[in-house]
């Protein structure tokens, strides 16, 4: 039996037109299988990383092998193992769903035989079936993206590249899709490479989750793992009466380190041992006869992790003008990886 | 689930299926096929009205201007089918459907042939029509029903040849309105060449100048002799040279276009 291969990345480097690293020398592994998420903020690297992956674009340096494939040497072993669905939804407005999936299995090489039938359990499969003799110019944008992932997995691909897939999509197609990505790879053993700019996103879907900020990965784990790196959960709470903080502060000191309140009138303290203490401060906050008004468990974000490394938040990092081709600073140095 | 067995696809198929969709376009939006085919025919009965006079000049070629002018359609037609698969073209790298077609085993001289393929496809469909219309209304074919097939013949060879122009421009600059910011330009050539007057008969200097180093010139008096002369073998060889000579440059700069712009490994 052939072993599964996933993707092995060393040191990719892909430099554009003035020196513009958009990739700095990035490291990754993910497994056969796995669900990686890549997350970053607008500008991050995360698509011309896909980009290079996918050998849609040669790397300036390093080495990247897909599926065992060297992507440098080898692109069309790589695409013949890969699907991809990029950023930009890639259909043509004059092509029905139907058109569009006999196109792509023409040119992927199924026989004609299968081609028709495969296309249609796809379209069925991510709920376009009614739609199939629509030209894709009347799909919404949810179904364009239900057609350009049916279009990825057309030909089988072991290895499926999602380049911000939800982006623009409403709660219910955003659902839909992370659904079939993660029945993908609990069922059919796809590895799935995500990129995400949102943080939910990341956090349900990912196997492990890297961080990437100006081309380079400043963090890299699975999603808890990450969380529990850069901070413990934090309880707020507000006591029914404002004289009784004092005595709030009293009885959570021992349970973290106080931190200071977000909003007048309420009491914060880091636990040192995570989530499960919450019965035990409530059953202290009782015996010291202070009523709660309010109570409520913070665990650390992915964005607390993007914080962290960067000093900046990942909402709104996209929004700071960011030089790409700047050298590394401050914490942006090697990247933190957390064992699984 | 079934299971897909990908095979690789051969490149006849490849082009096929690439041709196939370029075609299609051209069938579902009416204005890539009237249009092109429509005004060129309008254009041709107003001038072969407005200009008949113009057969009394003493050394005007033709007894009646719809036959001097019936290569005229033919030039115009080749530009717009140029000019509309250019711009699909160009709307293919734009969208970023040519990402998703490099990320299949296409090769790039199947994508090449493919988007040439509508182009052509376009070229005979109005050849024919132009012809056609032609006969219709009067014009004589000198060189009789052989000529009329040769005449074909060197109309898709030239639509062809503007067709590799405006693939080269799409793949060069990646934008539609590149493509149409080209076309008038063609438009010009077309005005400074012998297409609505006989070069000898040009009065002024620099125009008759002008046509004489304007390849479209001979491209239309090839069309044009075998209307009203009948075989005239230097003119069909210079409109057949020209024509080749612009289809295999404008091919290996498409191809060099193409390999910039797919920098798939």
């Amino acid at each position: 039996m052939v072993e599964e291969r996933g993707i092995e990345v060393a040191g990719l480097v892909r430099e554009f037109k003035g020196g513009i690293r958009a990739v700095d020398g990035i490291d990754l592994q993910v497994a056969a299988g796995e669900i990686y998420g890549f997350l970053g903020p607008n500008g991050a690297g995360k698509s011309t990383t896909v980009k290079v992956l996918t050998t849609l674009l040669p790397p300036t340096a390093g080495h990247a092998t897909v599926a065992g494939f060297d992507v440098s040497k080898d692109g069309a072993s790589v695409r013949a193992a890969i699907g991809v669905a990029l950023q930009e939804v890639a259909l043509d407005p004059m092509l029905t769903g139907r058109e569009h999936m006999k196109l792509q299995g023409g040119l992927q090489g199924i026989p004609r035989a299968q081609r028709a039938m495969r296309g249609d359990e796809l379209l069925a499969r991510v709920g376009l079936s009614n739609a199939a003799d629509r030209k894709s110019s009347t799909y919404s944008g949810g179904m364009k993206r239900r057609l350009d992932l049916a279009l990825a997995l057309l030909h089988g691909p072991r290895i499926l590249f999602l380049d911000e897939p939800t982006t623009g999509l409403d709660v219910q197609s955003r659902t839909a899709l992370w659904e079939e990505v993660e029945r993908l790879a609990r069922e059919e053993g796809t590895t799935v490479f995500l990129t995400t700019q949102y943080l939910e996103e990341a956090d349900v879907l990912a196997d492990r989750v890297g961080i990437i900020d100006r081309g380079r990965i400043v963090a890299e784990g699975t999603p808890d793992a990450l969380k529990a790196g850069v901070s413990k959960p934090t309880v707020e709470l507000v006591p029914h009466e404002s004289e009784d903080c004092g005595s709030a502060r009293t009885v959570l000191a021992p349970f973290g380190e106080l931190v200071p309140e977000k909003r007048a009138g309420s009491v914060a303290v880091r636990l040192n041992n995570g989530g499960d203490q919450l019965t035990e401060i409530v059953r202290a906050l009782d015996r010291a006869g202070v009523a709660i008004a309010h109570l409520a468990l913070h665990e650390p974000t992915l964005d607390d992790v993007f914080l962290a490394k960067t000093g900046r938040s990942l909402e709104g990092a996209a929004e700071q003008p960011t030089d790409e081709a700047a050298p590394p600073s401050g914490n942006r140095g090697a990247p933190e990886r957390v064992p699984a | 689930m079934t299971a897909a067995t990908a095979t690789g696809s051969s490149t006849l198929t490849q082009v096929g299926l690439l041709a196939g969709r370029a075609v299609s376009h051209v069938l579902r939006q009416p204005a890539q096929l009237i249009f092109p085919i429509a005004f060129p025919l309008v254009l041709l009965g107003v001038n072969s009205s407005g200009l008949d006079a113009a057969t009394r000049l003493p050394g005007f070629p033709a007894g009646s201007y719809l036959d001097f002018a019936l290569a005229i359609p033919f030039m115009q037609g080749a530009l717009f089918a140029a000019l509309n698969g250019g711009q699909d073209l160009a709307r293919d790298i734009q969208n970023g459907f040519l990402d998703r077609l490099a990320l299949t085993p296409m090769s790039g001289g199947a994508l090449l042939a493919g988007q040439l393929g509508g182009a052509l496809f376009m070229g005979i469909v109005s050849a024919v029509l132009y012809l056609v219309v032609g006969v219709l209304f009067g014009v004589g074919i000198a060189s009789g029903v052989a000529g009329a097939l040769v005449l074909l013949l060197l109309a898709i060879a030239i639509s062809f040849a503007f067709a590799c122009f405006g693939t080269f421009v799409a793949l060069r600059a990646g934008s539609g309105e590149a493509v149409q910011g080209f076309f008038p330009l063609f438009f010009v050539l077309l005005f400074l060449s012998s297409a609505f007057f006989p070069r000898d008969l040009i009065e002024h200097d620099w125009f008759r100048t002008v046509a004489t180093y304007n390849p479209v010139s001979y491209m239309v008096e090839g069309i044009r002799s075998l209307v009203i002369t009948g075989w005239d073998g230097q003119a069909l060889a210079q409109a057949f040279g020209i024509s080749a000579i612009a289809i295999v440059l404008f091919l290996v700069l498409s191809s060099r276009a193409l390999r910039t712009r797919l920098l798939r490994t």
